[in-house]
């Protein structure tokens, strides 16, 4: 793991080990928010910002319950930190583009459970990255969801215009098409997998 | 006030749980654990017991306190409760089946945001007396473990050739190592999904003729 580079960390994170089609994170918010391109995007990117927080604030606490030998507080102390988190893009966003946050709906609240939002802070401490591979690898994260959700929501808004058979339609049809994106992100493994 | 239990309605609840809402097939929540972690039946258990452990604790004591949460900051209290659980079962599993922890890695401190327990605990718990609120989130455990060993022995089957580690097919068995690799799990489920769609299309056709 420490050979690695932190570019190398980033493409890795967004394509072979991407978060929601090889490791099934943030798979609620992939099958609910991909309908439409115009959702999917900004979904994206409010996802990418909290994980982005998350990761730093995740740093910190790590280092200092480390510190006092409190380790076992870990996860409550990241809950909470994403939380506000959420709350803090909830707000920002609701200030500067209502007509967005009215799209979101519910699913914006819900990053607060979404679990790539976590996956990035457990993870990075799993795998003891230092400071500069963390904000490596929650960039990846996120520029990895943000690419699944854009890919899948491209795909299925053609798919609306298809015809299909009736048992076809919904969340079966959703997963068959991330297996086969899933599929397709596996040519990639040759450029190494993190684990 | 915990004793009105109605035992007719507290069986029905727990049916529901497990057939008619079961969680990973009808309702498609908590997903992220029931692809990752199903690559084997053993693991599919290991997770599935762990998620009812923490269910159970937490809708039984989030139903206990429901008087005293206020309710603007109930949901920071539902995931602090929640993520005590959680902490405990991390280390019970740490001490009791080291393969396990080592399988299931940092799925079982996720298992604090799988939707499943955070829905029980607003939908239900809530609003109801612990011992409704018990029964609930049995059954919601169970019908969940259920959903995840289906998934996961038939991903073992195919992708391994095996279930519980024991062979099943003889040597010339050639495994279909796909099914226990990432899109395998996104194919089983939409499998999965696609036969109950299925039967409930049929159910209704011959409700309607």
């Amino acid at each position: 793991m420490e050979h690695e580079t932190l570019g190398q960390i980033f493409i890795i994170t967004v394509l072979s080990s991407n978060f929601v089609l090889a490791m099934f994170l943030g798979l609620c918010p992939f099958l609910g928010v991909s309908g439409k391109l115009e959702t999917a995007v900004p979904m994206g990117i409010a996802t990418s910002f909290v994980m982005l927080v998350a990761s730093l604030c995740s740093y910190a606490l790590n280092e200092l319950l480390t510190r006092f030998d409190l380790e076992f507080l870990r996860l409550i102390a990241y809950i909470a930190v994403i939380a506000s988190a959420v709350q803090l893009v909830e707000m920002v966003m609701k200030k500067f583009s209502p007509a967005l946050f009215r799209a979101l709906g519910i699913y914006l609240p819900l990053i607060t459970t979404n679990c790539a939002v976590l996956g990035v802070a457990l993870f990075q401490t799993a795998r003891g990255y230092d400071f500069g591979q963390s904000v490596a690898f929650s960039l990846g994260g996120g520029v990895g969801f943000s690419l699944a959700l854009i890919l899948m929501a491209g795909v299925r808004e053609r798919l609306n215009l298809s015809n299909l058979p009736g048992v076809m339609h919904g969340t079966a049809l959703s997963l068959m098409l991330a297996g086969l994106l899933s599929l397709a992100f596996m040519g990639f493994g040759g450029i190494g997998v993190a684990r | 006030m915990s004793s009105q239990p109605l035992q007719a309605s507290n069986m029905e609840q727990l049916l529901e749980g497990i057939w008619k809402q079961n969680p990973v097939f009808v309702m498609a929540l908590g997903m992220c654990p029931a692809l990752a972690v199903t690559v084997s039946a053993f693991n599919a258990l290991g997770m599935g017991l762990a998620t009812t452990f923490v269910l159970i604790c937490s809708c039984t004591l989030i139903s206990m306190l429901r008087r005293f949460i206020p309710r603007e900051v109930r949901i920071a209290t539902y995931i602090v409760i929640i993520a005590t659980f959680v902490t405990l079962v991390d280390y019970i599993i740490q001490a009791v089946s080291l393969a396990l922890y080592e399988a299931l890695g940092a799925f079982i401190q996720l298992i604090v945001v799988n939707c499943i327990i955070l829905g029980r605990a607003e939908a239900h718990a809530a609003k109801n007396p612990p011992l409704s609120a018990m029964v609930n989130a049995l059954g919601m455990g169970i019908g969940f473990t259920i959903g995840l060993f289906a998934l996961g022995s038939v991903r073992e089957i195919l992708g391994a050739g095996k279930l519980f580690g024991l062979s099943l097919f003889g040597e010339h068995f050639q495994p279909w190592v796909v099914m226990v690799l990432p899109p395998g799990g996104f194919f089983v489920l939409g499998l999965w999904l696609l036969f109950f769609a299925w039967l409930a299309k049929r159910k209704e056709a011959q409700h309607g003729a």
